[in-house]
């Protein structure tokens, strides 16, 4: 496990090293982007209003307090499952270049291709640290597709030290959770034998 | 589309529970029960590991951070429910409806809580966290009292998604059990944020071994149920689930699961209903007890007054 400190624009040649179950803080633009944000982009073909390109992008939807002369203040914010981005992923990373994809959970292959090929990275924020998580957001320097209301509105963060990030699919298209799954399965089998030896409470 | 709420006129009395209710709830956004704050204390000292540790400390940081800042501690602040043991003498029983909804109709505005409820088929969130059906209000009596338990407890997405219920045939048996439970474990239980709560409901049908499971999670993480052999499979199962290894976050690690509460009812002798509900690490479920003079006490939260 090693920890890393990334800071905006990040170059592919700045996580080249990084692999999964190293730690990452990030410092610099940080652009919310969830399920509509997604299939704007992929399945409607809209460009994304925001530039992305070498920054992060975190699947979440936060408690936004909003403050007089369109200014905003981000009062916790925590990442959503990224499962259910995993199908526009790919597309995603492809045409906007983004370099972080930080959520909760694992992703599938599609965002592993897109992280080898387009180099990339897949982390994961411990969900349910949203306090900690907002402290970390020193401002919100602007909101894009608004429309969409507030958990799937664009909010553009500028971070500091936000983490910690553990990375789970890393540029050669490894993924953390894929290893970590095929243990708990196998673990899981010996256990339904053990106990089901024990429960059979039904002659 | 606009979901229509107008606040209620409530009595003296009413207004009171209903304000009570609402600095509980903003409380409650933050502020752990007693069991579930100790038993992640207690992990955070058996989760050792550098990742583990790290995001054991991430937890405990977070908490005093809400507490300090008197904000919700995860921004999903769920879709509010009331599980309500109500006298049949309780002074304010034909107003209870409209004072659970009102309250959190205002905490919603004063916690922040995020608006979560989304109106099915229109497909549009109301933006008050109201809508039909939530917050869910599920009522058992009691007679010959005047007294009111409720239940609080703001469902998560993320823990709301491993739900499930079937209805096994008796040849599958406890074993059968055994395995549905554990099967939704490493499928979705990954994702809702461990170390989970665990409930399981044992009952004839789909709605009442799911309804068992739910009130499940009601129930402190370090008990136990009365009924021995269902005491016995509690510990069989908790030390099962923590044997698969998920760890916080499902990041690995010695611990998956607070506990496993199993609540069971009788069957049909050609079934046997099991049902599965999770609460996830940020498990913010309450009990305020009132008199009928709105007398409170708040057993799973020591040392807070509203
Ligand atoms: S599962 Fe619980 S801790 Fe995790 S994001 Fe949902 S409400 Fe928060």
């Amino acid at each position: 496990m090693k920890t890393y400190h990334l800071t905006t624009p990040i170059s592919a040649d700045d996580i080249k090293d990084i692999r999964i179950g190293d730690i990452v803080y990030l410092t610099g633009t940080m652009v919310t982007a969830r399920d509509d944000a997604h299939r704007r982009v992929v399945k409607e073909g809209l460009k994304l209003p925001v530039d992305i390109k070498d920054k992060a992008i975190l699947h979440a939807g936060p408690i936004i307090k909003y403050l007089p002369d369109n200014k905003y203040k981000m009062v916790a914010v925590g990442p959503t499952t990224s499962m259910r981005m995993e199908m526009f992923e790919e597309e995603f990373v492809h045409k906007t270049g983004v370099r972080l994809i930080i959520g909760k959970g694992s992703m599938g292959p599609g965002t592993a291709r897109a992280c080898k090929n387009d180099k990339a990275l897949q982390l994961v924020y411990p969900a349910g640290n949203a306090v900690y998580a907002a402290k970390h957001v020193e401002k919100i320097v602007d909101a894009q597709w608004t429309d969409l209301g507030m958990p799937e509105t664009l909010w553009v963060c500028k971070v500091k030290d936000f983490g910690p990030l553990v990375v789970t699919i890393d540029t050669n298209g490894d993924n953390f959770f894929d290893a970590k799954k095929a243990e708990f399965n196998k673990r899981k089998e010996e256990q339904i034998k053990k106990i089901s030896e024990q429960v059979q409470f039904i002659q | 589309m606009k979901y229509d709420y107008t606040e209620p006129t409530l009595s003296t009395k009413g207004a009171k529970l209903r304000d009570l209710l609402v600095k509980y709830l903003d409380i409650f956004s933050h502020r752990l029960p007693d069991d579930v704050s100790k038993k992640l204390v207690e992990f955070s000292k058996i989760e050792v590991d550098p990742l583990q540790k790290l995001v054991y400390d991430t937890m405990m940081e977070n908490q005093r951070l809400a507490a300090e800042a008197d904000v919700p501690s995860c921004q999903d602040t769920g879709t509010l429910q009331f599980f309500v043991k109500i006298g049949t003498n309780f002074p304010l029983i034909d107003e209870l409806n409209e004072i659970l909804v009102d309250a959190t109709y205002r905490a919603t505005q004063i916690a922040p809580l995020r608006t979560n409820a989304v109106q099915t088929f229109d497909e549009y969130n109301t933006n008050i966290n109201i809508g039909d059906g939530i917050p869910g209000i599920f009522t058992q009596l009691m007679p010959h009292s005047s007294d009111i338990e409720i239940y609080p407890y703001m469902a998560g997405g993320g823990c709301t998604l491993p739900g499930v219920a079937k209805v096994l045939m008796p040849g599958e048996g406890y074993e059968g059990v055994t395995r549905f439970v554990m099967d939704r474990m490493t499928t979705y239980g990954v994702n809702a944020c461990p170390p989970l709560l665990v409930g399981v409901g044992i009952a004839t049908s789909v709605e009442t071994a799911a309804m068992n499971s739910k009130l499940a999670l009601l129930r402190r993480v370090d008990s136990y149920n009365s009924n021995k052999r269902a005491a016995k499979m509690e510990h069989l199962l908790e030390d099962g689930i923590n044997a698969i290894g998920l760890g916080p976050q499902g990041f690995g690690g010695k611990k998956s699961v607070m506990g496993v509460n199993i609540i069971n009812t009788a069957r049909h002798p050609s079934v046997i209903g099991v049902g599965v509900s999770t609460g996830c690490w940020s498990h913010r479920r309450g009990l305020i007890k009132l008199d009928q003079d709105l007398n409170y006490e708040l057993p799973m939260n020591k040392g807070v007054e509203l």
